[in-house]
This record gives structure tokens, C-alpha cells and sequence, in this order.
């Protein structure tokens, strides 16, 4: 590891300045440290952005703000996200551990990179998206944790995030500060598809800041949602999928769904197409599976994982047939 | 700055790269915090920041200036006394080799205050319930970040079930 300085924000605008000239941002550094550790990033200043304003608040229009270095654990446990967005809590506390979630921000936790393990393996893998042009060990290798959607030939790796499912399904918007200003832009708009590049993961700009997170006023799907995740243990490990749903029925049809899908490509996935799929139909395991089967069409499974379309289905189901239960 | 570990007030290192876990360890000379994987994986270098349970190997010694450190060394009282956790693993067979237990325990600590705070868990049924319900399922999923190769688990969730009686009288 290479040294660096560590210098504490002053506040966001100092925090954007220092990032102009190349510094770092430092959330909780639960994934920032492991990887300069690891060599596989590097950093000569670390500014320190977890200490900054820290507040979840109701939004003028009734939705929730939370700042981007708001601790997930404090986020998770928030009154108001358990009462309106149980799917948001839900989501966090599936991810990492207690000790990890009392350390890992908002911001940090949108922009942790991919587990895939050759992506870590500086000295013995080669890696599009840590070294751009060496190749992909993992489209022939271990790819059992890796993409079935959206995937291209030069990168198959997941985003690991679950706190990030749950936002795409709220339609959460993201607040940046940069050098140019302010701008705000959808949570689903803000991870991209690997395609050609795939060391660049998301529309941020050099020295942008996450400050904040909001979510829309909760609508009735998302009063009743849940997350579900699927792993190889039971708890302190990575989504092999998980499904972060939501469903609202009037007089026995559905009138609202939301299904959003981890552990399946780059970027949390928005089901749009089986969301459509549902609406104004009878709330069966029939229907839901035919909806979640025109979302998978496209799924491209690798050598190692198509076990994940039928696990999709299977997972979006019963969330699905849990949620539509708990209506009656 | 500071930093306040077990109550004694600590220069920071001047090299920004090490660990709280590191800071302990090699320049306090604080054993009793241990190394496992120094990537996050396995909690045997949990302390108590500010109260709240970490990961030192994933802190950077930096981030902890002015703030509380807590370790293993720091629970006990005066003397031979043990903190009441540290003597229930004792009497409910909490350990085997003893490598994670320092953090089993500083985990276990800050989980009771979690508990008592009303916080939920993945596994807690109906999340905006508060409080949670406290059973074995949740007592193991909240100490999940805790890993014990000689898998004494059930005596590690046994002597805290005891702490969770003792304190709750
Ligand atoms: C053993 C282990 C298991 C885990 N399991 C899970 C899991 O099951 N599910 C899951 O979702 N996650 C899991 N995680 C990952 C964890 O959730 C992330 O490491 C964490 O959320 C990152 O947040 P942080 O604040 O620590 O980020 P940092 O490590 O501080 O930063 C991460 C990145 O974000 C940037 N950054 C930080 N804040 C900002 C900001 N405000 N604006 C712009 N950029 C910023 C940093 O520059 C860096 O590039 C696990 C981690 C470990 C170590
Ligand atoms: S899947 Fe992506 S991250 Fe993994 S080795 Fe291939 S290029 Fe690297
Ligand atoms: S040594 Fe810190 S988690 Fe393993
Ligand atoms: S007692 Fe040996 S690792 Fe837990």
C-alpha cells in the first residue's frame, strides 16, 4: 500500500475541492481500505466525507432525506424507514454485519465495488475492469456469484450492493455535489452496464459527491414490501440473488408492482418489464412466474450460474405470494 | 488530536495507512484485540468505538482520533475481576482456542445496547416492531459478524442469553 495523507472534510465544498485535485473520498472505508490495501486501488489523500452532516429528514413533498454519510445501521433502525420503507430496512440489515454496518455510510455503500474475487487477485488474475485491456478470468473461470443480465464480453461481474436494490425499487433519487454544482439524478440511472469499459461503473464525474439520498412519499407497494436475499450462508455473506419487492391490490387485482433484483448484473436491476406484466391481473403464482419469465428472456447465463434464472424465479414468487397474502 | 483507549489518551501514528487494529496491537501493545483475516471477514478485531462495535482492521487509526476506544483489556474491572460476559464464557464453555473470543465478547457488548435500543434485525419478523423479540434465532444472526473456527457457538450464544437475563433484572 502506498502512503497517503488523511485529512477530515471541513465541510462538502472543501471535501469537493480536495477531490478536484485528486484526492479520494473516505466514507466509513469498510471497502476503500481493503482495496488500497490489496493494490488494487491507490490514493495519495484520503478525505475523510463520514464525518459531514449526517441527518434523515422528512422531505417537503413527505418523502425521506438521508445524507450521505448517515452509518447503514442508523439507517436501518430509523423509525421512520421501518414504518414507511420496511423493504430499505430489510435490505441493509442482510448486508455484511452489525460491526461493518455501524462503520459503512450511504455514499460509500452506492459506490463499493464488485466482489468478483479475480478483481481483487492483483498478482494472479486478469481483470478488464481493474486493469482495462488484460481480459476477463472469470467468463471461463469462477463465475457461480457473477451476471445473468446486462452483462458484456469483457466484464461479468455483479454490483454486491443490497441497500441498492431496495433504493431502485423506491425510485430513490441521488443528490451530487461537484466542481460544476449540484445536480440530482435516479438511483437506477446511476450505475451503468459494463459494455466496452467496464472500469467505469457509474455516471459520477471527477470529484462529485454523493450528499444525499431521497425518497419519493411511500406508495402503497411500497407500505407492503419486503426483501428477500439468497445466499450460501444464512447470514454475514453476499446476495447469490435477491428480490426487493412491493404489491398493492384493489378488489383482487394488482394495481401496483415493484420487483427489483440483486446479484444479477452490474447494476441493481428494475424489473420494468414484469412490473408491467402484473398490473391489473389476479395475484396468483401463475401470474407472477409468467411476469418474472419475460423479465429473465433476455438472461444470458455463464458456465456457472444458470442456476440463478430458476432461483429468480423461485425467490420472486414467493415474495411475491407472501406479499399478496399479507393483503388478505 | 487523541485517541482514548481503555481511558489512557494515545497519540495517533504519524503514517496514515495503519489500522486501529495495528495501532493496538504492535504500538500499544494491546494483544488481546486479534488479527484473523485484516479484511473484514471474521470480527475477531472488534472493538468498541464510541460504544458502537468495528472492525479495527478495517479503521483506519486516523478516523478514531478523538473519539473512545474500548478492548478487551478495558472491560474487566480493577484486580481479578471479570466483566460479568467474560465469566459466563467461562461457565457456559464460550470458547475453545480463545482467538475470536476478545471479539466475541466486545461484539456481544454492544449487541445487548443494540437489543436494548430496540434496533431490529434481518430476522426480526415484523421490523417495525420495537422491541425485538429476543430469541436464539436473532441472538445468532445479530452475532453473525463473529466467527468461531472451533465452533463453540452455542456456548458463546448460551453465556449471552446469561447476560441478557442478568441485565434485564
Ligand atoms: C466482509 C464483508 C462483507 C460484506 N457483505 C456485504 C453484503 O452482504 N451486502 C452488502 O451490500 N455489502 C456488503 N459489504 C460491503 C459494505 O456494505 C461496503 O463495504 C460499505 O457499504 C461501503 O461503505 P463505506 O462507507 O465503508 O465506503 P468506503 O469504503 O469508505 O468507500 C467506498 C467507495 O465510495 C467512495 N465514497 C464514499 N463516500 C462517498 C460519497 N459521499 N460520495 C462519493 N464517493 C464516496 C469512496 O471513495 C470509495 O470509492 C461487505 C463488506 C465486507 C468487508
Ligand atoms: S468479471 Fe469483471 S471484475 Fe471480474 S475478472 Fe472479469 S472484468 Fe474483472
Ligand atoms: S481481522 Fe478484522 S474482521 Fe478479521
Ligand atoms: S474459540 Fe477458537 S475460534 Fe472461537
Amino acid at each position: 500500500m502506498r502512503t497517503f495523507e488523511y485529512i477530515r472534510a471541513a465541510d462538502r465544498a472543501d471535501a469537493v475541492a480536495r477531490a478536484r485535485r485528486g484526492a479520494r473520498f473516505l466514507g466509513g472505508g469498510t471497502n476503500i481500505v481493503d482495496l488500497l490495501r490489496q493494490n488494487v486501488e491507490q490514493a495519495s489523500e484520503l478525505v475523510d466525507v463520514s464525518r459531514l452532516d449526517g441527518a434523515i429528514r422528512q422531505s417537503d413533498g413527505g418523502g425521506l432525506l438521508i445524507d450521505a454519510s448517515v452509518r447503514n445501521a442508523a439507517l436501518a433502525a430509523h423509525p421512520l424507514v421501518r414504518r414507511r420503507y420496511p423493504v430499505l430496512s430489510r435490505a441493509l440489515l442482510a448486508g455484511a454485519s452489525a460491526q461493518i454496518r455501524n462503520m459503512a455510510t450511504v455514499g460509500g455503500n452506492i459506490l463499493q465495488r464488485t466482489r468478483c474475487m479475480y478483481f481483487y487477485d492483483v498478482e494472479g488474475a486478469r481483470c478488464n475492469k481493474r486493469q482495462p485491456g488484460t481480459g476477463c478470468d472469470a467468463l471461463d473461470g469462477f463465475n457461480r456469484y457473477h451476471a445473468i443480465l446486462g452483462a458484456s464480453d469483457q466484464c461479468v461481474a455483479t454490483h454486491p450492493s443490497d441497500m441498492c436494490v431496495a433504493l431502485a425499487m423506491l425510485d430513490a433519487l441521488i443528490h451530487l455535489s461537484g466542481p460544476d454544482g449540484k445536480r440530482s439524478i435516479r438511483l437506477t440511472d446511476f450505475h451503468v452496464l459494463p459494455n466496452a469499459s467496464p472500469h467505469i461503473e457509474t455516471v459520477l464525474k471527477p470529484g462529485e459527491l454523493i450528499t444525499g439520498v431521497e425518497l419519493p412519499p411511500p406508495s402503497d407497494a411500497v407500505t407492503h414490501s419486503e426483501y428477500r436475499k439468497v445466499r450460501d450462508r444464512s447470514s454475514y455473506a453476499f446476495a447469490l440473488i435477491s428480490v426487493a419487492g412491493g404489491l398493492a391490490l384493489t378488489d383482487g387485482r394488482v394495481t401496483e408492482a415493484r420487483i427489483a433484483l440483486g446479484g444479477v448484473a452490474a447494476r441493481p436491476w428494475r424489473a420494468a418489464r414484469a412490473e408491467a406484466a402484473l398490473i391489473g391481473v389476479a395475484p396468483t403464482e401463475e401470474a407472477f412466474l409468467a411476469a418474472i419469465r419475460e423479465e429473465l428472456a433476455d438472461a444470458q447465463p455463464l458456465s456457472g450460474n444458470a442456476f440463478k434464472i430458476v432461483l429468480v424465479e423461485r425467490t420472486v414468487v414467493a415474495l411475491l405470494a407472501a406479499l399478496a397474502g399479507a393483503h388478505q | 488530536m487523541t485517541i482514548r483507549v481503555n481511558g489512557t489518551e494515545v497519540s495517533p501514528p504519524d503514517d496514515a495507512r495503519v489500522s486501529l487494529l495495528d495501532l493496538l496491537r504492535e504500538h500499544l501493545h494491546l494483544t488481546g484485540t486479534k488479527k484473523g483475516c485484516d479484511q473484514g471477514a471474521c470480527g475477531a478485531c472488534t472493538v468498541l468505538l464510541d460504544g458502537n462495535r468495528v472492525l479495527s482492521c478495517l479503521t483506519l487509526a486516523a478516523q478514531a482520533e478523538g473519539s473512545d476506544v474500548r478492548t478487551i483489556e478495558g472491560l474487566a474491572g480493577e484486580g481479578d475481576d471479570l466483566h460479568m460476559l467474560q465469566q459466563a464464557f467461562v461457565e457456559y464453555d464460550g470458547l475453545q482456542c480463545g482467538y475470536c473470543t476478545p471479539g466475541q465478547i466486545c461484539s456481544a457488548i454492544a449487541m445487548a445496547d443494540e437489543l436494548r435500543r430496540g434496533d431490529p434485525s434481518y430476522v426480526t419478523r415484523d421490523i417495525a416492531a420495537s422491541p425485538p423479540p429476543v430469541t436464539r434465532a436473532e441472538i445468532r444472526e445479530r452475532m453473525s459478524g463473529n466467527l468461531c473456527r472451533c465452533g463453540a457457538h452455542n456456548g458463546i450464544v448460551e453465556a449471552i442469553e446469561h447476560m441478557l437475563r442478568e441485565t434485564a433484572a
